[in-house]
């Protein structure tokens, strides 16, 4: 089995436009939840969002560009562009016929269809662009860059509700570690904020009004994001020849299903995701320092999750750091993980834990060291970033700090 | 129908109950309404009367709409009704 590590990362988000301003505003403890603006907002009960403001589409892309990409696809093309130049790696022939692109998103171009129905619904057209459907496929994103890079392995898009990114980073990972692939692109994109997205979640009415305090005993519900993390995998000795940065090992992971019900989570499906992974990334329970939570902000995953850290980590879960990011950045659903890898990577590489802010009341539900409100400075080896989708489908990745 | 009649057969249906087996004392619970059966339940009622119910799944105890039990309901559907007319 090969080894495998990141050498680039990149990412749009509501905390930033590239991954050190999103460093940044997670060590300051930023809150990128803002008004929400978009079409027919005002006939919405939820008015808040993790939205990106300042965006640029038009200076990113050419016009025929922006009328085939959906939002979440542009995300994704700006943030492959960081990680690959990150990476500084040159997709030759040889390199590119093998390597591959594998992105979760869980509404792809949702906004599309959104923009679309309402054109030949509400409006009564009866005509709509001839790109619609290679603009809305879920897939679009992972086509694109591929099609960017010249990238001629295996690609394709995971959709597994808000572990979407984590499975699709835990496929690639695999693709690299078994030495099918020499480099893959992984991460996941998500824009799903605008009416129709909005709207279907304000049915289940788990969305909170006015902020996301996971693991706060006042806590309300999640708030929704939008945004991109896009990461280099690459397999270690072909990294260390050509003398790239490497930001940190992926040592392992884990996917579990519930098969139990199909919003409330469930305990030991994850507590199983995160013994296995650890299992998988022969990582012992106490050398885990940081765990970057699923973290949604509502009282049932909340709970939960802290429950099931318990059942795995016994007495070391009290010792162990684990935080909501989500709390700033919103969550982005099928891109959420890969933008919460970040966090995992700044506790690695940079031993500076992203905090879980808005956090005002302890909830003896979720009795752990949630980071809350500050960063915090602290050395870590091995970092978990957690993923619990609805489906009760869960995927749970190692990373490691590089130890030559 | 009566408001209380309607939010019963309302229930009842959510619940796979006949109506009759529904009491105005009985809890969501006791009839076998989990979680998203009230979250279901809600939409209906709202759907029925056309008013909007404030219920939030995170905190049901403090939304402002008492889901007890079914006498609670009708009550909270009869005020909602009268605030919203």
């Amino acid at each position: 089995m090969k080894r495998v590590v990141i050498t680039g990362a990149g990412t749009v988000n509501a905390l930033g436009m590239n991954v050190p301003d999103t460093l940044y505003a997670m060590r300051e403890g930023i809150c990128g939840i803002v008004p929400l603006e978009f079409r027919d907002v005002e006939r919405l009960t939820i008015q808040i969002g993790g939205q990106i403001k300042g965006f640029d589409a038009q200076n990113a892309f050419s016009r025929h560009q922006i009328s085939l990409y959906d939002r979440f696809t542009q995300f994704a093309l700006v943030a492959a562009a960081e990680a690959v130049a990150q990476s500084g790696l040159d997709f030759t022939e040889e390199l590119a016929d093998k390597s591959g692109v594998i992105l979760g998103t869980a509404g792809g171009g949702i906004s599309t269809s959104d923009d679309n129905y309402r054109a030949v619904y509400e409006e009564g057209k009866n005509r709509v662009h001839p790109f619609v459907v290679p603009k809305l496929m879920n897939n679009a994103a992972a086509s694109h860059i591929s099609m960017g890079y010249n990238l001629r392995g295996p690609s394709f898009t995971v959709s597994t509700a808000c572990a979407s990114s984590n499975h699709a980073m835990a496929q690639a990972f695999e693709m690299v570690r078994s030495g099918m692939a020499p480099v893959m692109i992984a991460g996941g994109s998500e824009s799903m904020l605008c009416f129709g997205g909005i709207k279907a979640w304000e049915g289940l009415r788990v969305l909170s009004r006015d902020a996301c305090r996971p693991f706060s005993a006042n806590r309300n519900g999640m708030v929704q994001g939008e945004g991109a993390g896009i990461f280099v995998f690459e397999e270690y000795e072909g990294a260390r020849a050509r003398g790239a940065d490497i930001l940190c090992e992926i040592s392992g992971y884990a996917m579990t299903s519930d098969a139990s019900d199909i919003v409330m989570p469930s305990k030991e499906g994850a507590a199983r995701a995160m013994a296995r992974a650890l299992a998988d990334a022969q990582v012992n329970p106490n050398e885990v320092g940081y765990i970057n939570a699923h973290g949604t902000g509502t009282m049932a995953n909340d709970k939960t999750e802290c429950a099931a850290v318990i059942d795995v980590f016994g007495t070391h879960a009290k010792r162990l750091m684990i935080s909501s990011t989500k709390s700033m950045h919103g969550h982005l659903i099928g891109g959420t993980g890969a933008v919460e890898l970040l966090a995992c990577i700044m506790a690695l590489r940079d031993g500076v834990i992203a905090p879980t802010i808005g956090y005002q009341e302890p909830d003896p539900d979720c009795a752990l060291d949630v980071v809350p409100n500050h960063a915090r400075d602290a050395r870590v080896n091995v970092a978990l970033s957690n993923a619990f989708a609805f489906g009760g489908m869960n995927a749970v990745i190692v990373l490691k700090a590089l130890q030559a | 129908m009566s408001t209380k009649d309607q939010v019963i057969a309302i229930l009842a249906d959510q619940a796979f109950l006949d109506p009759s087996d529904v009491s105005i004392d009985s809890t969501l619970e006791q009839l076998g309404i989990d979680s998203m059966g009230v979250v279901e339940s809600i939409f209906v009622i709202e759907e029925a009367f056309d008013i909007s119910v404030p219920f939030n799944a995170n905190q049901p105890g403090i939304s402002g709409f008492d889901i007890t039990s079914v006498a609670s309901i009708v009550a909270g559907v009869e005020r909602l009704r009268a605030e919203q007319a």
